[in-house]
């Protein structure tokens, strides 16, 4: 296996645990707020872990970026592309985005979901426009998948 | 850390809920006796479930025990309350002693809430064991058992304890670190020394007691605020005036109960964005003072009903609800 294949394989482990530990931030903060209004009101559990689940996207745009890039450089089917330097880094270059910004947008999406917790408690038929908030930052997690998708297809290897 | 409260700030939302709200109030206001405003709270849950031949106070003290129950629940560590338990803790301190001294039979006196409760007070006084109350107590229970049991100067005693309460209320909101603790801490501090100079003022108390009682805070200078008190109610006012505390002025020239309902409600202004606030510990404090607030409001409005004030003369008492 050479140096190329092993930074290839690098980016794709940062998309899956940088955008995963973002999800399980996100997740997390999300699911105590939502725990926190179930203990005294359980008719809300259905709202409330819908939102908790908004920030687990990132978790999987990281999974399918990693998986891409590793069926790309032939390690799922058992065989390992000879990738060079160059090519090792352009495909980790690649897989940065979603890492990147699955963390941090992950991490916001949570503190957001936490939010709209708050306004599914007071008022629930808000529901709807609560759930918008925390999408938002969805966006960017989505772009930024766009980008790594197009440019981990785009390496010619 | 301010992921930490996430879970409680959530389940005080909820528990938002069933505040009172200023509507709510206005129809206990328009129960026609006592006995249906009583029915009334009972019907909103207020009381234990097997409260029915509870009286106002059992059903009062009921909704505090069952606030801090609630709290306690959600909140690893109480500590973090102490700014508003203090009061509790120190009342419980002066009435050991004033039983101790009375040499009376303990009568319900005490709040249990308090960290420490009324029979272990108690014995903390009666073995004089000062070293078993925490460090910010120590130098004014001595102080306080002293005059009480040398002088048999009751209110020095309570003004000493006072300021012990004050003092302690100061240093627990430092430590505490929260901008919301701060804020009621210096209102509360500043409210309490307002409170002393018209007191003293009306008493005709002197300097030195008032020196004795009040407690440095940063909002209001003690000294200029007893030497105003000193030359009489105008003067405490002209002061307050050039103070945050301005409107309280305008509320004290109207009457005792107009600036208490002033006090009140500026601790509820205080804490409303505390609504907005999803993390911290902030919105939790707000709970626990908007709860406080509305038990107390309810007694008022109680009392108010057993005396039979009209109307008028109760919604001029009520202070403003948090939700």
């Amino acid at each position: 296996m050479t140096m190329g294949t092993v930074l290839a394989l690098v980016g794709a482990a940062l998309a899956v645990i940088l955008a995963g530990m973002g999800s399980a931030y996100g997740v997390g903060v999300a699911g105590q707020a939502a725990a926190g209004v179930v203990s005294e009101d359980p008719s809300k559990f259905a709202k409330v872990l819908i939102i908790q689940l908004l920030p687990g996207t990132q978790g999987i745009y990281g999974l399918l970026v990693g998986f891409i890039a590793l069926s790309n450089i032939g390690i799922l089917s058992g065989t390992p592309k000879e990738l060079t330097v160059a090519q090792g880094l352009m495909m980790l270059a690649a897989c940065l985005p979603i890492a990147v910004v699955g963390l941090v947008s992950a991490m916001h999406q949570g503190k957001t979901a936490v939010a709209a917790v708050g306004i599914v408690v007071k008022k629930p038929d808000q529901f709807g426009k609560a759930m918008l908030f925390p999408a938002m930052v969805e966006t960017y997690a989505i772009l930024a998948l766009l980008v790594s998708i197009l440019a981990v297809n785009g390496i010619k290897l | 850390m301010a992921d930490k409260y996430i879970y409680a700030v959530a389940r005080v939302r909820a528990l938002e809920m069933s505040l009172f709200s200023q509507a709510t109030i206005e129809q206990l206001i328009a129960m026609d006796t006592y006995k249906k405003a009583v029915q009334f709270i009972r019907e909103k849950g207020w009381g234990d479930s097997d409260s029915s031949k509870l009286d106002e106070d059992e059903i009062l003290n009921a909704e505090t025990e069952k606030t801090w129950a609630a709290v306690s629940e959600m909140v690893d560590d109480m500590s973090v309350f102490d700014v508003i338990r203090m009061p509790d803790l120190f009342h419980n301190l002066k009435a050991a002693i004033k039983t101790v001294v009375a040499g009376d039979t303990p009568a319900k006196v005490f709040f249990d809430n308090a960290q420490i409760n009324g029979e272990q007070m108690l014995a903390i006084v009666r073995d004089k064991a000062w070293d078993r109350l925490p460090e910010y107590m120590r130098e004014c229970a001595v102080l306080a058992w002293e005059t009480m049991v040398h002088a048999g100067d009751g209110q020095m005693c309570d003004a000493i304890i006072d300021r012990g309460t004050l003092k302690a209320i100061k240093a627990a909101a430092k430590k505490a670190n929260d901008p919301l603790l701060r804020d009621y801490a210096e209102t509360t501090v500043a409210v309490a020394d307002i409170k002393i100079a018209v007191r003293a003022m009306k008493t005709g108390k002197n300097m030195d007691f008032m020196k004795r009682a009040m407690a440095e805070c940063d909002t209001i200078d003690v000294s200029r605020l007893s030497a105003a008190a000193v030359s009489g109610m105008e003067e405490i006012q002209r002061y307050l005036a050039d103070t945050q505390y301005a409107e309280g002025a305008e509320a004290l020239a109207s009457s005792a109960s107009a600036f208490e309902r002033w006090c009140d409600n500026r601790i509820i202004e205080t804490i409303k964005p505390q609504k907005y606030n999803p993390f911290t510990v902030g919105p939790i404090v707000a709970y626990i003072l908007a709860r406080l607030n509305e038990i107390k409001t309810v007694r008022i409005i109680l009392t108010c009903k057993l005396n039979q004030l009209p109307e008028d003369a109760i919604r001029e008492r009520v202070r403003e609800m948090y939700v």
